[in-house]
């Protein structure tokens, strides 16, 4: 059987103490003991981007992390981007050019985005392109998710 | 799927982990990065009863220079600080040319620069790229350590030199010669795919435009990296014509390698795009020669 490590982490600006197994996974730990849901599980090992959240700053597969190594550590997840009242510029476009179907993919989108615009906030299609081309999107045939980031982008810069 | 249960261990000197890896052996597996351990995990391809985690240890995460013109690389460096560093791009400019094919942005904040290399997936970029560099590795252990070069390294399918209780705690790479030039190409599926095949070229000109040194290291083509011989032959003292390069590529497609087939490519197709990578690489290579003079 193995040990209980003590883990203390803050989420989105707020400090949560928990007790887990080694072996419980980053995704299952936001998910399930802390009941942030927003964070999706796609494929659990790497490749399709849906469990992506900022791990001190940094964009990081949460399902490639154990919760115990993020004692100590900052993560933002996308309950921490906006809320509905005051959303993030990148939200709002994603709703406005249709870049959001089922949502699944969306907060690993939204995630991945983030910190891309703060380094290149005039990015050409090219470059966004390429900045996603860690998440897949099995409905919406990324377009809309392209021309969504190009009118954060521009809306961001003014 | 779930990892199943491990004992688990965060040591903060390397000193501490050494000792964690000489008490439990080959029950212990090193965690560095994750990238291609966890996703074994989660598949339960890789059961380890023991994970020494090697996040916080300060001592690991570094990019020096050192007094030959080359570059110190601690093992615990993330991808994207190499991707990134000024460093790099003066001292070990093929690295970085390699650094966007390795997988995703968010892989390479987290995966580490020794992490990948200790694994030794035949589709490595860092494989590939320390063995045409020419590098060096520190192994160390509780009872001392020693350094192998990365030619010698990699010794089979996720396979290494490195015995249950050591650690890759350094890479050492040279500066390249005067005159040389590097190219690092490869072809997947989609963008950010493991190869199906990939070449790595180092060429070094000399002082009347022949080829005085070739080294062209071939990936995803069988257990490991490749180094090949053959092509370094037919290339070293002749000028690097077309002809020349063209020739090298073919022995490098057909004498130097031995490629399997599987599910995701034969091995007719793999010798095809390593004759034209090849081709490319070595071209792409003795240009930028050419232009450092």
């Amino acid at each position: 059987m193995s040990n209980l490590f003590n883990v203390t982490v803050t989420v989105n600006g707020t400090r949560y103490e928990r007790t887990v197994e080694p072996r419980l996974l980053l995704s299952d730990f936001l998910r399930h003991d802390l009941g942030l849901t927003g964070t999706h599980v796609g494929c659990e090992h790497g490749v399709c981007g849906a469990c992506t959240v900022l791990f001190d700053g940094e964009p990081v597969r949460s399902c490639l992390m154990f919760a115990v190594q993020a004692n100590g550590h900052e993560i933002l997840t996308v309950e921490g981007l906006g809320t509905i009242d005051d959303l993030h510029p990148l939200q709002k476009t994603f709703q406005e050019a249709h870049a959001v179907q089922c949502g699944f993919c969306t907060p690993g989108f939204l995630m991945t985005l983030v910190p891309f615009l703060e380094g290149n906030p005039n990015p050409t299609e090219a470059e966004i392109r390429e900045a996603i081309s860690g998440n897949l999107c099995r409905c919406t045939g990324y377009q809309h998710i392209v021309d969504a980031v190009k009118l954060a982008a521009e809306r961001m810069r003014t | 799927m779930k990892p199943a249960p491990f004992e688990y261990y965060a040591p903060t000197t390397v000193k501490e982990a050494l000792a964690h890896l000489a008490e439990h052996g080959w029950d212990a597996k090193v965690l560095a990065g994750g990238q291609s351990l966890i996703p074994m995990m989660n598949f339960r391809l890789a059961q380890p009863s023991v994970l020494v985690d090697l996040n916080s240890i300060p001592e690991l995460f570094y990019i020096r220079p050192d007094e030959n013109g080359g570059l110190l690389v601690g093992a615990m460096t993330r991808q994207n600080q190499v991707e990134h560093s000024r460093l790099v791009a003066e001292r070990a400019p093929l690295i970085q040319g390699a650094m966007p094919q390795l997988a995703t942005p968010q892989i390479r904040s987290r995966g580490t620069f020794g992490g990948s290399i200790a694994h030794a997936d035949p589709s490595a970029e860092l494989v590939a790229a320390s063995v045409v560099l020419d590098g060096r590795f520190r192994l160390r252990s509780h009872s001392g350590e020693r350094w192998v070069p990365a030619e010698e390294f990699f010794v089979g399918m996720f396979t290494t030199l490195l015995e249950p209780e050591e650690l890759l705690v350094e890479v050492a790479l040279p500066s390249m010669p005067p005159r040389s030039g590097w190219s690092f190409l490869e072809v997947a599926r989609r963008h950010h795919d493991f190869a199906l095949v990939g070449v790595t070229a180092v060429v070094t000109l000399d002082e009347r435009d022949r080829c005085q040194q070739a080294r062209l290291v071939l990936f995803s083509v069988g257990d490991g990296p490749v180094l090949a011989r053959g092509a370094a032959q037919v290339l070293i003292g002749q000028s690097p014509t077309p002809e020349a390069i063209r020739a090298a590529a073919e022995t490098a497609a057909t004498a130097d390698i031995d490629p399997g087939s599987d599910i995701h490519a034969s091995a007719e197709y793999r010798r095809h795009l390593a004759a034209v990578l090849s081709r490319r690489a070595l071209t792409q290579a003795f240009e930028r020669a050419m232009s450092n003079t």
